[in-house]
């Protein structure tokens, strides 16, 4: 399931429900990254997204995941909008037979979503707000599942 | 038609979401209309990375656009 939302969401929650009634999936992995304050100087990340479109390129990258990594199912949650230090912003959850797929599924999904996913993303801090692009590091990130 | 700008784009422009009517018959013709109107934004459109997607899928070079048309502008992603 892919899930955009303005609104904040309860990780733990989402997982509870993600593992439940599963009776063939022996693994389940999860990551939730979480909108960083950086000692004060970001004050707030705002994420546009293409409403249509975002979810639909998202669908595509964990088509691609359940296939490579045989999954049984895939949860993916990205808030978009203004996000506030401390609060959730993107969440994935993987099920698969066995661990070692169930992790690094979530990990190349994680690495996928920080660079491919479409969104433009803004840091507003003390000094204003800026555009940002991904860096090098997730580039560097994604090229490991080539 | 409708036009969507994003992130940057959206900034320069002053505008995010904007109707075209009479629409141009392609997306050449859209892009030359917005850069009569705005020099700098028509340049921002033909700069490097922003790609261009009509009907919410990517498009390349020129393509025929009509009436119901939903063009976007989007430079390039930052990631989730």
């Amino acid at each position: 399931m892919i899930w955009l939302t303005l609104q904040p969401f309860d990780p733990g929650a989402q997982l509870g429900a993600f593992c439940s009634g599963r009776t063939e999936s022996g693994a389940v992995a999860s990551f939730v990254g979480i909108a960083r304050g950086d000692q004060g100087q970001a004050t707030a990340l705002e994420l546009e997204a293409y409403p249509g479109f975002t979810e639909a390129e998202i669908g595509k990258i964990v088509e691609a995941a359940v296939s490579r990594f045989a999954l049984h199912d895939a949860l993916v949650i990205h808030r978009h909008g203004k996000i506030a230090p401390g609060e959730p912003i993107v969440m994935v959850a993987t099920a698969a037979a066995h661990r070692r797929e169930a992790f690094e599924a979530c990990d190349c999904l994680m690495d996928y979503l920080k660079s491919r996913a479409p969104f433009w993303k803004k840091e507003h801090g003390p000094a204003g707000a800026r555009w940002v692009e991904p860096s090098q590091r997730d580039l560097d990130d994604i090229a490991r599942w080539d | 038609m409708r036009v969507l700008l994003f992130g940057r784009l959206a900034d320069l422009a002053g505008w995010r979401e904007r109707s075209f009517d009479p629409p141009p018959a392609n997306l050449a013709g859209l892009r030359a209309v917005i850069a009569a109107a705005d020099s700098a934004l028509g340049a921002a459109l033909a700069g490097p990375g922003v790609r261009a997607a009509v009907d919410k899928a990517i498009v390349r070079g020129d393509v025929a656009l009509g009436a119901d048309s939903e063009v976007a502008f989007l430079p390039p992603m930052s990631g989730g």
